[in-house]
């Protein structure tokens, strides 16, 4: 079990460096650089500024140098902020990110699950037929096109919530539902398949014929194994949204992670590139390493070997 | 002796996209305290789908007809209400499925899941209580080490091993009646022999009164009292255990006594299975069922039904050829014995 975990770790550090490579190499294909702009700079004032950044140097010293940097723990300096860095950027944005994710992940299972387990025992009513249709509505309109329309009717039109800014509960809201629209949509179908398929094993039989009463045999020998792949999609879902989505947090304003990202790639910020994503890999990395190790908790017959 | 189950005029259909499938089509049949009642039939006979309706466990889409009527102790149980069902289940009648691989929950210890059983129906025990009991069941059905076992969850049991914990299940609160679906068919034959024993020994303890269903005639002689043979949705031949060896009534019976493999049997001589398959229900034949396959049909087997004849003591048979003014020609089996 140990062993299966520490190799599990070590291919985590293989993938993390893939993961460096490749944005690495995509970000220097594309053309332009930190210091290209509209405004026109002269010539030796921009050799100047590469040189001082190492840009000018041969690309595989450049990685090898900021390779070197994050083993140290050092993301590296912004190249658009001067004086920033990106370590401080992570630092700043981050928290915020979090705690609306937070807040997202708690809403998103508060309703999908209840919403998946309704639609599952009311099959092919009434009820599971206006949930579902909500649910597919929530997985094919994108958030953004959602994120507007909340904006459009409760701020403009009803005047109730604010459009930007996390300065109040109340600013919470449309973000929250926003954010976390796609994924009560996909678990909620998530967790009625799944425990529509639960529901029809033989062991739910065995249940009912001990004399449990729907709820019992809902709760006590449906739920659990109905959960795991609930748990599966879990994991992912919360780095997602920690994280911080990239285009809602740019819609609402809020200075999260994800705000940062979006202007760190139309500027080519590369370090600020690098180390969200970085930072985004690894926790993306970690959060699955940790639903692998909740399976085993779940479910016995799951032994890492 | 006097019965603790009456079916009378059983009828199940199932509502599909394919149209009504008429799965039970008019079954009766009686179960007395203490006896073991087989019930035999191939795939798609309506010998699961009567022992799924005792206990309302039929899927939704099962549909038990009007007139229909199942009696427990006195008591109509079509028709009677969720809470009053879930107090017989487990409690005074209870069931052993086919598959025990699939028939435990894989997350739970199985020995929370047969306690589960003991403190739904008493809500005065504890649950040390209920654990003290169901050690004393693993030790009666015969599962080593119970103390170990309880808490092992299913995957680390065998086959076998998992049916004794659905027995012990089964049997936790001494029910007047044990439905056991094919327990059987899923283990090997030695195994199969062991758990018969097994079923054997506890229904001389209890007095469990059991339903066995089986589509396997060597095991009905080992266990049962009596026998039902299914066909079709119907009951075609019923008759005490050693009659329906030595009379077998019904040509579909006889067809059934003919596919069973023989330890002292010549090897030249095989085994004779029955050419066809079983009707198709959404759209059952009018007359016998087994007619198409039945070896010795006539004219009036396909467009009719026949009732049943009494041939000997608690011994019927649906069949045409037992019939008074049956011809007795060489395409008789049964009148040149009578």
């Amino acid at each position: 079990m140990i062993r299966y975990f520490a190799k599990r770790l070590g291919m985590m550090l293989v993938a993390l460096f893939l993961i460096m490579l490749l944005t690495f190499c995509i970000m220097h294909a594309v053309p332009g650089g930190p210091f290209t702009s509209d405004r026109n700079m002269t010539e030796e004032v921009e050799a100047a500024l590469n040189a001082k950044y190492h840009l000018d140097r041969p690309l595989p010293e450049q990685f090898y140098e900021y390779v070197t940097g994050v083993l140290r723990g050092d993301l590296g300096p912004s190249y658009k902020y001067p004086g920033k860095e990106v370590n401080e950027f992570v630092v700043n944005g981050f928290p915020v990110s979090a705690r609306l994710g937070f807040i997202t992940i708690l809403f998103v299972l508060l309703a999908a699950i209840p919403m998946g387990i309704l639609a599952a025992v009311k099959n092919g009513k009434w009820q599971d037929m206006v949930l579902m249709a909500i649910a597919t509505i929530g997985v094919t309109i994108p958030s953004f096109v959602i994120a507007s329309v909340l904006i459009y009717v409760f701020s403009f039109k009803l005047n109730v919530l604010p459009t930007y800014g996390l300065d109040t509960w109340k600013g919470y809201i449309l973000p929250v539902v926003a954010l976390g629209g796609y994924s009560i949509s996909y678990m909620a179908r998530l967790m009625r398949s799944s425990l529509l398929e639960v529901m029809g094993q033989d062991y739910i039989r065995t249940a009912r014929a001990k004399g449990l009463s729907e709820l019992k045999v809902i709760l006590k020998h449906g739920m659990r194994n109905a959960l795991i792949p609930v748990i599966t999609v879990l994991g992912p879902t919360i780095a997602n949204l920690l994280t911080g989505s990239f285009v809602i947090e740019k819609i609402f304003a809020i200075p999260g992670l994800g705000g940062y990202f979006v202007t760190s790639v139309s500027q080519r910020d590369y370090t600020t590139i690098m180390g969200v994503t970085i930072f985004y890999a690894s926790f993306l990395m970690a959060m699955i390493f940790l639903v692998d190790i909740f399976y085993c908790l779940i479910d016995p017959r799951i032994k890492y070997e | 002796m006097e019965p603790i189950l009456n079916i009378d005029n059983l009828k199940v259909s199932f509502m599909t996209s394919n149209g009504e499938v008429q799965a039970v089509r008019g079954v009766s049949l009686s179960v007395g305290k203490g006896e073991i009642l087989g019930i035999v039939g191939e795939s798609g006979s309506g010998k699961s789908v009567t022992s799924m309706s005792i206990l309302h466990l039929l899927a939704d889409t099962a549909r038990i007809k009007e007139g229909s009527s199942i009696r427990f102790d006195g008591e109509e149980l079509i028709g009677a209400p969720k809470k009053r069902m879930r107090e017989i289940r487990g409690e005074k009648i209870s069931m052993i499925f086919q598959d025990p691989m699939s028939s435990l929950n894989p997350l739970i210890p199985v020995g929370k899941q047969v306690a589960e059983m003991l403190l739904e129906h008493h809500k005065d025990i504890s649950k040390d209580e209920a654990k003290k009991a169901v050690l004393e069941l693993f030790a009666k059905v015969r599962i080593p080490e119970p103390e170990k076992r309880y808490k092992c969850c299913p995957h680390e049991f065998s086959g076998g091993m998992r049916q004794r914990v659905m027995i012990a299940m089964a049997l936790a609160n001494k029910p007047e009646l044990l439905i056991a679906d094919e327990p059987t068919t899923a283990l090997d034959v030695t195994i199969q022999d062991q758990i018969l024993q097994q079923l054997r020994e506890l229904e001389k303890e209890y007095g469990t009164s059991i339903i066995f269903i089986t589509h396997d005639l060597g095991v009905v002689a080992e266990l049962c009292d009596r026998v039902i043979v299914m066909y079709g949705g119907l009951v075609m031949e019923e008759a005490p255990i050693d009659e329906i060896f030595e009379h077998p009534s019904h040509p579909y019976t006889m067809g059934l006594l003919n596919s069973i493999p023989d330890m002292e049997q010549d090897k030249a001589v095989r085994l004779k299975p029955i050419p066809g398959s079983p009707p198709d229900m959404t759209n059952p034949p009018a007359g016998c069922p087994f007619a198409p396959r039945c070896p010795y049909a006539r004219k009036i087997c396909g467009a009719e039904l026949p009732e049943f004849t009494q041939v000997g003591e608690g011994h019927s048979s649906r069949c045409f050829l037992l019939y008074p003014d049956a011809p007795a020609d060489d395409n008789n089996p049964f009148r040149r014995e009578v």
